[in-house]
Formats: C-alpha cells, structure tokens, sequence
C-alpha cells in the first residue's frame, strides 16, 4: 500500500517537472519564429502592447477591425494601468504602451527615444445624484474645487446657488466621492481643478492619485459610480463614456469664456482643437501638454489626450515596420470606430502631427513607413 | 494488493531505494517552501530600501500619504488594518463558537454534514463577489438599519458618532467577519470534535446540564485548539484586499468612529501599486507590503507563544 502511494507521488512529481520543463521551449518558439525567417508574410506576429485602462475597449475593437484588414497580425493589449504600460516600454517588453497622462519630465528623460502619439481623447464628467434634479446642473472650476477641498459643504451654498437660478437645491450635506486607484481619469480631474483653483494648486496638486482632503473612495469607475448611486446628495467624477452609458446626471461646467459647457463627444474635440497650435513634436516631452481649462467659445474644460507610446528607433526591422503600420492606421482609419464606443475622434491637425511622429519611426536610421 | 505487481518497483534497494527518493522528493518541497519565504522577504526589504533611507522610522508615525508631494506614512493604513481585523474578530467569534459549538455537540447527526457544507462553501466564494454585495446590499442595510440604532443607543460612545454613508471601518469590519467565520467555525469545530467523549460522560455523570458539559468538560479542553482559529481567521482578515477595499471607503485618515471611512495595508497596495510610477512612491508601497508581511508574522509567532503557555499551565491535559 505504501508502495503504491510513493509510486503516485513520484508519478505526480514526474509530471509537474516534465511540465515545467516543457514549458519553456514552448514560450521561445514564437519569437524564434518571428526573428528567423522574417522575409516570410504568412507567419502571424504579435503586437504586445499594454497600459493604460481608459482606451482598452477602443484598442481592443481596433485590434479586431485591424486583425480583419492584416489576418496575419495580432494586437494583444493588456489593460494594466498606465503606470505599469510606461514600466513595460521602459523595459521594452512590450512593443507598445499607452499611458492617459503625458509622460512626466523625469520619465521622459528616463526613456531615450520614446514617441507620443495621441490615439484619442477623453473627458471627464462631474457626476452627481441629486434626487427630482436632471443632468445639467451648472457648475464652476471654482466650486467644483471648493467642494472636493470640503470648503462647500451644502448643495444649497450661495455659490452654487447663484449660478443656477431656477433649480431648487436642498438644504444637505454634499457627499464627496473619488477613485481610490490610481487612474488617469484622477488625474485629468485633478489636472483641471490644478488649472483653474489656486488653492486646489497650493493644498493638493496633481496626479493619478491624490491626497483627498475630504469624501469616500470607490475602486473605479463602477466604485464612484455605485456610491453615487447609493448616496442621494453625493457628487463625484467618472468617465464620459461611462456617465452616459450608465445614464448618470452630470454638471454643465464653465469654460474659460464663462459659458456652461455639456460634456459631449463635439465640446471635448472643440477643447483639443482649441490646443494644437501650441502641442510639441512627438519626440519632444508632452509633459506640460493639457487641454484642460482650454479656451474657445464652446470647449469643455475636463478632457485629456490618451497616448500610444513607441520608441523612435525600433530594433526588429518587421515587427518595427509592422507596428509603425499599425499605429498609422489606428490614427486614420480606426479614428471611425472613436464615436460609437463613446471616445473622441481626434481633429485632424493632431492627425497631422501624429504622421509626422509616426514618420520618425525606423530601424539603422532607415525609416518604416 | 498484489504484490507480484509492484515487484518491479524494488529493484536496487541499497542506493536508490524508494524512500531515498521519497524523502529526497518531499524534502525539496519542504524548503521549497521555507526557501520561498525567505525570498519573499528578502525581496520585500530590498525592494523598500529608498522609502526606509527617506522615512525611517517616521513611516511608520507619520498619517500623511501624498503621492503628488511624495510624502509617505502608513500610520493610517496599519490602524485601519488592525482595527478592521479586531472588528471583524469581535463579530466573527461568537458566531464561530456558536456555529461550532452546534455542529459538534447539539446538532442532530443528519444535519452535521450539510450543515458544515454549506458553511464552508461561504469560504469559497470569490472576495470580489463579496464586495460587490457588500457595496450594493450590505452598505445600504448597515447604513440605513443598523447605524441609525447604533448612533441613537450607544451614540454618547466616539465609536458610534459623525454621519454615515455606508461604506466605513464598521462595513469593513462586517465583511470582514463573514468571510473569517466559515474558517474559524469548521476549525474550532474539528478542535471541539476531538475531545474525548469521556469528558463529556464526567461531566454529565456528575449531574451537570448540557451547557455546564460544554462549559466545563469541553470547552477549556478545546481552549487551544480554539484560539488557534481565531488567530487563523485573524490572519485571513489581515490579508483580505479585495472585499474590503470594495467596502471601507478608501480614506487613509484615523477617525475614532467606526462610521467613518478607512483604509488598510492590503488595499492601498492594490488600488495605487499598478499606476504608481516614481520610486519612491513604489518603494513606499512595498514597504506597507513588507509591514503586512511582519505584522502578520508577530501576530502568528505571538498566537504559538500563546498557545504553548496555555498548554504548559494545563499540564498537558489538551495535548
């Protein structure tokens, strides 16, 4: 009997080796695939690519729409957060990265020779739920600040009161929420309040998470949007795209030309316009870029380019040439699937720069596209 | 067995016999394991060397954490972990020994089993989809129908004081307590299940009642053995990310009242870790992971310490 057991131990032991050693050749076969005969179309590639959470359901439909137009190139994108997509570019074990947030001055100069590339552009909504009152509130950069710093503290404070003549506000306690991850959807919310309130700059500042003075937080977007939900009299801030697909109320904000914006897909694109006089190269640091408080008469204010990242100078001559393909395509023609999905097509100025950058892309000095 | 079958296996007897190898197998997983351990906190030191040059010793003092000025302590967190935990043990014992209790000495025999089951398939429930049961119904009930007693009968007490919203320490505190009790009951009920029945017979023959046979006879046997659950069920609740950063409100503040939000080690990690992009703000959050590690550590070294004193006062009667 005893006999028996070991006999199963060791069969079992047996096979878990034989299964880690198997493994690996397993894993390196691809790549060898790719590296050695690369003259020959029909192999399938894989473009990795991973970062920022944001754009995942528009890479993911491009990378379906891209598979139709080139059957022989997968693109495989991990949503892992921006901060983890710009360690992976860094590292280079990614082809590409996406990041929500420019890359900051010291992660610019970290990576040699990284593109940016704005593939598409989100706003951010100030959501709130306040019972028998529809979307379209209107809100000031100067209140919206004051309330996240907990200095308003009623729905039915004379500053809020002022700008919406007309709609009774109750008499109750405003309940803040925000994300409690880091997101990029943190920081162009914060990126705006920086931009427009002078205590917001001095007490909290900028950044994918931030140190709250005042509110609950929620695990993305779901969270905050589920204590909305939850707390009658709350307010907070969610993607666009998520505001209107869960149909949650959300503020008209001032603009810089003092006019009360709704956000929408056409008022976030007027705002990215309204900056393209002033976007650097693509191989420049974008780390001051932000459309946020933008001028112009009808541009929302809360809004952010998201960002493809890709070296200049590309090591494999194919995988280069097909990610360089890839990255033009996604700018033009997959610029179509933005609206359905909720996204903003990007104007095309920013199209033309971003060919520019693509153009910079080669291998030995020689360019890919 | 037919041996004639398993002849083949006895070949050389001297060198390579069975047991060499099985020895030789299972002991490499044995320090496997040891050896893992040891890399895990190794890595975990190594990794939080930036954040303990900066901070030192003022990390674990300090309550604010600022990634825009990368000012980091982890005051708040560590109490929100602790103070969740010992929530949820408050709330989770008397349930356990109860439930234990019930399997082992009350219950009829037919129940015992499906009535164990289904107590241990709460253990098997994925956290995540206790934490959004946990935001949608949980947060509200406790919100809307225990908080209001709570603040109105024991509101002279800070504990129960300032607005509630729902997610808070308190909400943590109960989720937390469900998920520990399927572990800590199916543990002190297997410990209460070995007493010998003669302690029982004793007892009942010197005329004592069914509780008083519990009290007496049973429970102090089963002392130790009882306080290890716990102690298990404290280190899962020490552990746990998910479920209770879904729950807690995610606001690294000390508030003396349980209706306020909070914060704990495990989930700081998982909310901020994946988009922090500094170095000192990465080391900084592997530092808290290296404190969770130790915390859960002392916590486990103290509970065996524990354990042997009660044994050693008992005689040995418990072994």
């Amino acid at each position: 009997m005893n006999r028996l057991k070991i006999l199963l131990i060791l069969i079992l032991a047996g096979v878990l080796l034989a299964g880690c050693v198997s493994k690996q050749p397993a894993e390196v076969q691809p790549t060898v695939a790719q590296t050695v005969q690369p003259a020959k179309a029909p192999a399938t590639v894989t473009l990795n690519g991973a970062g920022a959470t944001f754009p995942y359901p528009l890479i993911s439909k491009w990378s379906s729409e891209y598979n139709k137009v080139k059957p022989n190139i997968q693109i495989n994108y991990q949503s892992v957060g921006s901060g983890a997509g710009i360690k992976q570019i860094t590292e280079r074990t990614v082809d590409f990265g996406a990041s929500d947030a420019p890359l900051t001055e010291q992660e610019f100069s970290n990576i040699s020779g990284i593109l940016q590339i704005p593939e598409s552009i989100g706003a951010v909504v100030v959501a709130y739920n306040l019972p028998d009152i529809q979307t379209g509130i209107k809100l000031s950069g100067d209140v919206v600040a004051d309330i996240f710093l907990g200095k308003i503290k009623k729905w039915n404070d004379p500053r809020i009161v002022s700008i919406n003549s007309g709609i009774q506000l109750p008499d109750k306690d405003i309940i803040v929420a925000h994300r409690s991850d880091g997101s990029g959807t943190t920081f162009v919310f914060t990126d705006y309040l920086y931009a427009v309130s002078p205590d917001w700059k001095s007490k909290v500042g900028k950044g994918k998470s931030v140190n709250w003075p005042v509110g609950l937080g929620g695990k993305g977007n779901e969270g905050v949007a589920g204590l909305l939900s939850q707390n009658p009299y709350s307010i907070g801030y969610i993607e666009l795209a998520y505001a209107k697909l869960q149909h949650i109320s959300y503020a008209y904000i001032r603009n810089k030309a003092g006019n009360f914006i709704e956000p929408t897909l056409e008022t976030t694109a007027n705002a990215a316009a309204g900056a393209v006089p002033t976007l650097p190269a693509g191989d420049a640091s974008w780390s001051s870029v932000s459309i946020v408080d933008a001028a112009g008469e009808n541009s929302y204010p809360i809004g952010s380019f998201t960002y493809f990242l890709a070296y200049k100078d590309q090591k494999d001559q194919t995988k280069g040439k097909l990610l360089a393909e890839f990255l033009w395509w996604a700018v033009h023609d997959g610029q179509k699937y933005s609206s359905d999905l909720l996204y903003v097509p990007l104007p095309n100025d920013v199209i033309s720069l971003n060919e520019k950058t693509i153009k910079l892309m080669n291998y030995n000095g020689q360019p890919l596209i | 067995m037919d041996r004639a079958k398993l002849s083949f296996f006895r070949i050389s007897r001297s060198k390579l016999s069975g047991d060499f190898i099985f020895e030789a197998v299972i002991g490499f997983f044995a320090l496997g394991i040891i050896i893992l351990a040891f890399l895990l906190f190794r890595e975990l030191f190594i990794g939080s060397a930036l954040s303990r040059d900066i901070f030192g010793v003022g990390f674990l003092t300090s309550s604010t954490w600022d990634p825009v000025a990368e000012v980091f302590g982890a005051l708040p967190f560590i109490f929100g972990t602790l103070v969740s935990s010992f929530l949820a043990l408050i709330i989770a014992v008397p349930f356990s020994l109860g439930i234990a209790i019930f399997l082992s000495e009350l219950a009829p025999e037919k129940l015992r089993t499906p009535l164990s089951f289904i107590i241990e398939l709460l253990a098997a429930i994925p956290s995540v989809i206790i934490g959004l049961w946990g935001i949608f119904i949980l947060a509200p009930f406790i919100r809307d129908y225990l908080a209001p007693p709570l603040s109105t009968y024991l509101g002279f007490l800070p504990l129960f004081q300032g607005p509630m919203y729902g997610l808070s320490m308190l909400t943590g505190g109960v989720i937390l307590a469900i998920m520990i009790i399927p572990i800590t009951s199916s543990v002190s009920r297997e410990v209460i299940m070995t007493v010998p029945t003669h302690q029982r017979e004793a007892a009942l023959a010197l005329g004592a009642t069914g509780w008083e046979t519990t009290r007496i006879a049973v429970l102090p046997y089963a002392r130790s053995g009882i306080f290890g659950a716990v102690i298990l069920g404290f280190g899962r609740a020490i552990g746990e990310t998910m479920a209770v950063t879904m729950v807690i409100g995610n606001s690294p503040r000390i508030s003396e009242s349980f209706f306020s939000p909070s914060y704990t080690m495990a989930s700081v990690i998982a909310n901020e870790f994946v988009e922090a992009t500094s170095k000192i703000y990465i080391s900084s959050l592997i530092e808290i992971g290296f404190l969770l590690l130790v915390i859960s550590f002392i916590i486990n070294i103290a509970a065996r310490i524990l354990v042997w004193k009660l044994l050693k006062v008992e005689g040995g009667g418990a072994t």
